[in-house]
Order: C-alpha cells, then structure tokens, then sequence
C-alpha cells in the first residue's frame, strides 16, 4: 500500500512526520522552560523541590522527543543530518552539552554526595533551559536565513564560517526566535506548573507562577511580532522544476498565503496561545497548559511546513544557493520511507499510552506527599 | 586522500572511543538490572510481602541513578554520528537512520513513559500497572539495544543494501536481510546476554559486600538467589551466543578473528590458543614468532570459526597477501579495484555534469564491475587491513576468561544458597564482591574486540574509517574531546559517589 506512493509524496509524509515530532518538542519545552523560573518563582526550599519534582516527571519526554526528532531527521533526510550537525558543529555539540547535564541533574539534585552541590545542578538546569532552547531556536531560524555551508559532487559539506554554526545566534532573525522559544518555554512552563501542582500548601508559589506566564509571554511579543513580520516579508530561498535554487521576494509570505491551512495553524495556534495565557495569567483556570500547548504545536508545525513546503528550500546555504537542502534532494530512498512509514503507523499507539500514562500519574496533584516521598527529585 | 587530515581523524575516533566506552560503563546494568527489577516486583506483586517490596525499590533507586547517565551519554551517541562523521552519516543514514528512528518511536518512548511510573507511580497506579510499568521499562531498554544492535551489524557486514553512484551514497533494498543478519542476531543476543550477567553481577557485588558486613542479610540472600540464577542461565548463553559471534567473524570478518586469535598463518583444521603470551613488537612478516608462549587446543580455532575439523581459517598474511591455494585475493589486488571503483564513480559524476550520457553509461558499467571493493580504494596499502593485533588478542581471551569465570562463581552462588551458607563462605563473597567490576571489564572487551577488531573499516570492506569523518579542523574535534573528558570524569565521580552513598544507606534509605 504504502509502497505504492511515489517518492515525492513519501517525502512530504515525512516532512509532516518531523514537523509533528519537532513541533510537540517545542511544546515538551515547557520543562526547559520551567526549570529557568525555578529560582524566580520557587521562594523556599519547598517550592523549589514542587517545581523541580513536577518537571521531574516530564523531562523525559522532552529528551526522548528531542533524540527522536534527530534520529527522524537522520533517516528521513540524512543529507541535512549530515550537513546541519556535521558542520553546523559547535551549535550542535553547545545544544548537546546543555542537554547532557539537563539529564542528571534531576536524578542527581538532592541525593546525598552529589558532589557538586544542589546550586550546580540548578544551575544546569538553568542554562539546559536558556542556553539549549536559544541554540535550538537559533538553529531553526537557521531554516529562513540559511547557514555557511557548501556541498561537493559527493554531498561532502565543507563549511566556510569559522564559528560552526554559533554564528547562527548572531543573526538577529535567528536570535529573536531563539529568544521567543525560550521565553514560550517559560509562559509553557508556568501554566504547565499550575496545572500540575497542588498550591495548598504554597499559595505564594501559584500567584508567582500565573504573574510569571503573563509576564513571559508579554516579554515575549516583540520577539515574536519581529519574527512574524520578518518572515512576511524578507526574501526566501525558492526552487523551480528543474530544483534550481534562488532567492524569491517574500518567499514565506507566499508560502503562507499559498497554503492557508498552513496560515490558519498559525494564526489558531496564536490564539491558542494567547487563551492560554490568559486563563493562566488573568483567571484561575489550570488548563492554559492545553490551550498554550495545541497552540504552540500549531504555530510549530506552521513553521517546519512554510520552511519546507511550496517549493521551498528548507535549509539553504547563503554561500551556495545550490547546495541548498529541500525536502527533495535531500531525503532518504523510496524503499527505506516506505519501510520508516509503516513503523509509523505505530506512532498513534505510542502517542495514546503516553496520554494514558500521563493522566494516571497527573490524576492526582503534586503535593507534599510526593516531595517528601523517598523517590523525590 | 590529501584532504583528508588523519590527526582530525584519530582525535574523531578517540572522541568516539571516550564516548562509547563511557556509556557503555552504564548501559549494561541498566539492560541486565532493569530486567532484575522487574523479578524482583513480580515476586513482591505474587507474593504480596513488604520485604520483596522494600528490596525492589531498593535495587530500582540505584537503577534510576545509573539510567540518568545513560541516558544522557546516549544523546551524545546519536548526535556524534553526525557531528564527527557526516560523511558515514549521508552515506549511510538511508539504512542506518531507519533503525535509530524505529529505536526513537518504539524503544526510547517504552522507557522514558514508564519510567516514570516506575519510580512515581507506587501510590498513584494500581499494583498490576506498576509492575506492568517496570517490565516496559525492561523491554524499552532492550528493544532500543536491539535497533542500535542491528545498526551497528550492518556496519558490521554490510547486507540487505546497494550502493546507488547517482546518490553516491548506500540505500536500503531489503529491511528483513538487515534486520534478521546472522550478525545482527549474533550481536543482539550475546550483547543483551552479557548485559544481563553485568546485571546479575551487580547485585552480587552490593549483596556480598552486605553479607561480608552482616548487614540487610535477609535482602541480600534473596537479591542472591534470584540474580543467580538470572545470572547463570545469561552467562551460560553468552557463552553459547559467544561462540555464535566468533562462528560470523569467522565467516564474514575473518580478519577480526585472525587478529583477536593472533593468528597470522591460516592453516587447515587450525588449533585454538588457549593461553598464550603475544611476541612484543612483532609485525607482518617480520619473521618472528606470534607468540613468546603459548597453550593451544588442537582443531579448536577450525571448529570455532568454520564448524568444521578440517576447516581452513585465514591468517593474517593470507589475508593480507592473499593464498592462491585457498583462492584468497591479495588485498593489493582490491585496493586496485577499489581505487578503479573510485576512479569510475567520479567519471560517472563528470559525465553527468557534462551531460554525457553515453560516457555515463560507461563509466556505470566499469563501476559495477569493482564496486563491491570500493572501500579498498581508500587504503593507502595492504597492511592498513591488519587492525590492532595486540588489544584485540588480549580483550578476545580477558573476555572469554572473565565469562568462563562467572559461569562459575555463579555455579558456586547458587550451590551454597541452596547449602544455605553462603554467608559463611568469605572467600567467595571477597569473588562475589569484585565480580561486578570484573564483568564491566569484561563488557568493555567485549566492545574492543568487536570495534578495535573491525578496524579499518567503519563499514566493512565499503568504506575505511578516515574517510567517515566531517570535514573539520583537528582543533574543534580536540576541543570537544576535551570537554567531553571533563564532563564524564565529573559526571563518573558523581554517580560512584552517589552510588556508594546509597548502598551504604541501604534499604531503609529509600
């Protein structure tokens, strides 16, 4: 059945498949998010550890979507794989040392002779969330603005910006998306942490928290209204039939217009956003987390499918516009999406046991019960 | 060749040689006591006693501590292929990707869901889907070796693929040859196995070092008795999934086997050294004498690697320099293919470039012809085929000693549990207590025979390890290198000390 698509279509499968994948990444982030408001919103040591153990819980699934959003990537379309991480080098070697420490800092926290002290691993904790959610963001902008790379006749990359890839958070597109993910991460984080945890016992902590999603996401605005504008209007990296690459005149502006659902997720999943915050920030509703969350997840995948679709170079190269990467050139083979395509059927199962397995543990709000239990973070 | 600067790529593969062999301290007890976990709370679910309880979340907390740096040095792994070897990466991803992506949906999701039931879950799921919750985390764990296992195969012997010179790079044509590769199955299994007895082996160090103390006595007989037997029936097939492994090198890496035998003169119904000193220094075809001493067990290298009594099993030489009587081909005679095979591959691209189809076309015909040797294209001379001859001898028989060891420290657990005094035995609890770390040793052999053994080729015979690398200046690489050394001695200290911590704390402690 699946085998029977022709190549182009398979490679818009799977451009869709990183894109859902990428985008639920960005709404897992609300634990990188939450772990930077760990030292603004938590008072004392007890709301510090209802916060840490709240994202405790979740920081796999963050992790495990990022890793998967890799190896997708890398088997979806190895070219951009080989070409973003090996020579995009230091962006992606800074994001992974952010995400290593990110990983044991909570099992290693409060446990007796941890060597370099609960500060330390706050801290990581900290730069996991800044740092890390910058460079990635930095690195998707990288998708609109193009990154220093050429490709050989043997799809060799040789990069001609001694930075690496750091370079990309120079970009001021790219930073004010970087900036915009993390101060989300942050509004994310905050409702995810009313949602999450029982205030009864620390009032103070829920009145921070909603101040601090109102707050972020205010913060966040100029970032986002630059970001918006810019993509309506800077030129894009577009290809013609033969796949010849060059620049279009408001290339994702025609982009979005010529794709209105891709439009429509956007502008829903602003609204979305904006719901959520104000059921957080402004009323007492727990649930902004879904609202700010569908609609991170819509403006996410509006983002991965304006840098991908119609005819649109999605990693493209400011030295060598022909070396740029679509989702066409750059993909895996037809026998090996077809047999990724059939594992992916599988992806709705993974999908319903993590919401199962997620509304068993979150039926019951954290608490200090769970803070005082033996397995707290 | 010029391009490419042989110091980047010896700091690549140093960093990638850091990295493995520091993730692989952590994935084997995380493969062998996840699966011990999950015994030990079906035990307590069956039986309904707060002390096999108190004993699972016990051996689960210090699972939970080693299973966060798995994890993350596992990330790096990932992103490491890319990032220092994005020439293998393109060449390969098409088949290479598939199996990291299946182990991302299917495996990493198992664990990382129910890990947190696992640990969280006690007081807010019912007692059946906890349990249920640990053994996902068991089989998650070990699906994800699985893909990683099938991936690295492939590396391994190269089979279910073609190599398309339009793309230039290799593409997946049957994902069942991939999947169920003799190799892939030798390497899953005795993987997996020798994990569990990493596992098995833990459990015995903390229990012994508890009785040596008279300490959670109780606890630590049970642990015993159950990591015992889990232990011994695992040590018993690896060793069994062991002689599998030895049987595919034999067949499709029979330098690999030559090497970590010593063997540089292959020979009909070949015998197997059973110990034996290396001569220091010695070289291919330097005239001396492989071994300074040695102990060998007639036949057994032919029954080994070709099942066979009569076998012929090539040397080194033979390899190197081809038998004519045993229809071997010098390997100076592949690397003039190979370099052929390169040589068409890039008229191919020209022709193209020019749009000249018939010159193409050409070019194709003579490509096909070699392609099968293009790897060999890459080395500069036939001994570049020889890997390490030294590390892989010694890892092969440390390993295989080490293993037969454990059969029979685990033979000897299990007879004075069943004698029940064990506790008086301090001898074999001093064995016990070492035997964990003796078993890491073991595991990292493992890896150096199967990797060192393999060298040069990241994938065998289709393309040398230099030529895998991104193209990057040696001092980024050092760099990396350098942050990662820092980084996993920091982070190694910690997770000992904590460890240590919570074993001397002990049950009540959690």
């Amino acid at each position: 059945m699946i085998g029977n698509l022709d190549l182009m279509t398979l490679q818009q499968i799977w451009w869709i498949i990183c894109s859902v994948v990428g985008a639920l990444f960005l709404f897992l982030t609300f634990v990188q998010g939450g772990q930077t408001l760990l030292w603004q919103v938590a008072g004392d040591e007890v709301e510090r550890s209802l916060v840490i153990n709240s994202l405790g819980r979740k920081w796999e699934l963050t992790f495990t979507t990022l890793v998967l959003f890799g190896g997708a990537l890398f088997a979806a379309f190895p070219k951009f794989y080989a070409t973003s991480f090996g020579g995009a080098y230091w962006v992606w070697m800074l994001i992974l040392f952010t995400f290593i420490v990110q990983a044991v800092s909570y099992e290693y926290r409060t446990k007796p002779g941890n060597l370099l002290g609960e500060k330390v691993y706050e801290l990581f904790l900290f730069i996991n969330g800044s740092v890390g959610i910058l460079l990635i963001g930095a690195a998707v902008g990288t998708f609109f603005t193009g990154s220093n790379f050429t490709l050989n006749s043997l799809n060799q990359v040789v990069w001609t910006n001694a930075l690496r890839g750091v370079e990309a958070a120079f970009s001021f597109f790219n930073l004010a998306l970087g900036l915009f993910l993390v101060l989300n991460a942050r509004t994310l984080g905050a409702m995810y942490l009313v949602n999450n945890i029982d205030f009864s016992e620390a009032p103070n902590l829920e009145t921070r928290l909603r101040k601090a999603c109102l707050q972020n996401f205010l913060y966040s605005l100029p970032f986002l209204l630059y970001v918006l504008v810019a993509l309506l209007v800077i030129d894009g990296y577009g290809f013609d039939e033969n796949g010849i690459v060059s620049m279009v005149s408001y290339k994702y502006m025609g982009n979005l217009l010529a794709m209105p659902v891709v439009l429509g997720m956007l502008l829903v999943g602003l609204i979305l956003v904006i719901m959520g915050v104000l059921r957080t920030g402004l009323a007492t509703s727990t649930k902004g987390i879904w609202f700010g969350g569908l609609g991170t997840v819509f403006v996410g995948l509006a983002i991965f499918f304006t840098a991908g679709f119609n005819n649109t170079a999605f990693y493209p190269s400011k030295v060598d516009l022909q070396s740029s990467l679509t989702i066409y050139n750059a993909s895996s083979s037809h026998f090996t999406l077809t047999a990724m395509t059939y594992v992916a059927f599988m992806i709705p199962g993974v999908l319903a046991y993590v919401v199962y397995v997620w509304s068993q543990m979150d039926s019951k709000k954290i608490g200090m019960n769970d803070i005082n239990d033996e397995k707290a973070y | 060749m010029s391009e490419i600067d042989l110091g980047m790529v010896n700091w690549a593969r140093a960093q990638f040689i850091l990295t493995v062999m520091y993730h692989w301290i952590f994935v084997p007890l995380t493969l062998g006591l996840s699966f011990l976990c999950a015994f030990f709370e079906t035990i307590y679910v069956k039986s309904g006693k707060e002390e096999w309880k108190i004993l699972t979340k016990f051996w689960m907390t210090l699972f939970g501590i080693n299973f966060a740096i798995g994890v993350a040095t596992g990330i790096i792994m990932e992103f490491q292929f890319g990032t220092n070897w994005s020439n293998y990466s393109w060449m390969v991803g098409d088949i290479f990707g598939a199996p990291l992506a299946i182990e991302g949906i299917l495996a990493f999701f198992l664990e990382a869901t129910f890990f947190a039931v696992m640990f969280f879950g006690w007081n807010r799921t019912s007692k059946g889907f906890h349990l249920f919750s640990t053994w996902m985390v068991a089989i998650g764990s070990n699906l994800s070796a699985l893909w990683i296992l099938v991936a690295n195969a492939w590396m391994q012997r190269p089979v279910g693929m073609a190599f398309n010179p339009e793309s230039a790079r290799f593409e997946m044509q049957n994902f069942w040859e991939i999947l169920f590769s003799p190799v892939a199955i030798a390497k899953f299994t005795h993987t997996t196995s020798s994990s569990f007895v990493v596992g098995s082996l833990f459990v015995i160090t903390v229990s012994s070092y508890y009785l040596l103390k008279g300490r959670h006595v109780g606890m630590a007989k049970k642990s015993i008795i159950v990591a015992s037997v889990f232990g011994l029936l695992a040590s018993l097939f690896t060793a069994f999934t062991g002689d599998e492994s030895a049987f595919a090198n034999g067949t499709y890496q029979p330098m690999k086997l030559a090497a970590y035998e010593g063997l540089y003169e292959g020979s009909r119904g070949a015998d197997i050294v059973a110990l034996g000193v290396l001569t220091s220094g010695k070289r291919l075809g330097d005239g001396q004498k492989p071994f300074a001493f040695e102990v060998s067990l007639p036949k057994g290298l032919s029954i080994l690697a070709k099942r066979e009594l009569n076998g012929f099993v090539p040397g080194i030489k033979d390899l190197v320099y081809g038998n004519e009587a045993e229809g071997i081909e010098p390997a100076a005679a592949k690397i003039k293919r190979g370099k052929a095979a390169i040589a068409d591959l890039a008229a191919i691209k020209a022709a193209d470039k020019a749009g000249n189809m018939e010159a193409k076309a050409a070019a194709l015909e003579r490509f096909k012809v070699n392609q099968d040797y293009l790897g060999f294209g890459y080395l500069d001379s036939p001994e570049e085929l020889v890997p390490p001859v030294a590390s892989s001898y010694y890892s092969f028989h440390g390993m295989v000693y080490l293993g037969s060891f454990f059969i029979l420290l685990l033979m000897l657990y299990l007879y004075f549990s069943y004698k029940e005094n064990l506790e008086d035995k301090t001898w074999l609890l001093v064995l016990g207590f070492f035997s964990f770390f003796l078993a890491l040793v073991a595991s990292e052999l493992g890896w150096v025979v199967a990797e060192v053994g393999r060298q040069p080729w990241a994938i065998q015979n289709l393309m040398p390890v230099k030529v895998a690398t991104t193209n990057i200046a040696k001092s980024n690489v050092i760099a990396t290198f350098s942050i990662f050394f820092l980084l996993f001695a920091v982070l190694l200290i910690a997770e000992v000390k904590i460890m240590l911590k919570q074993i001397k704390t002990g049950p009540e402690g959690v």
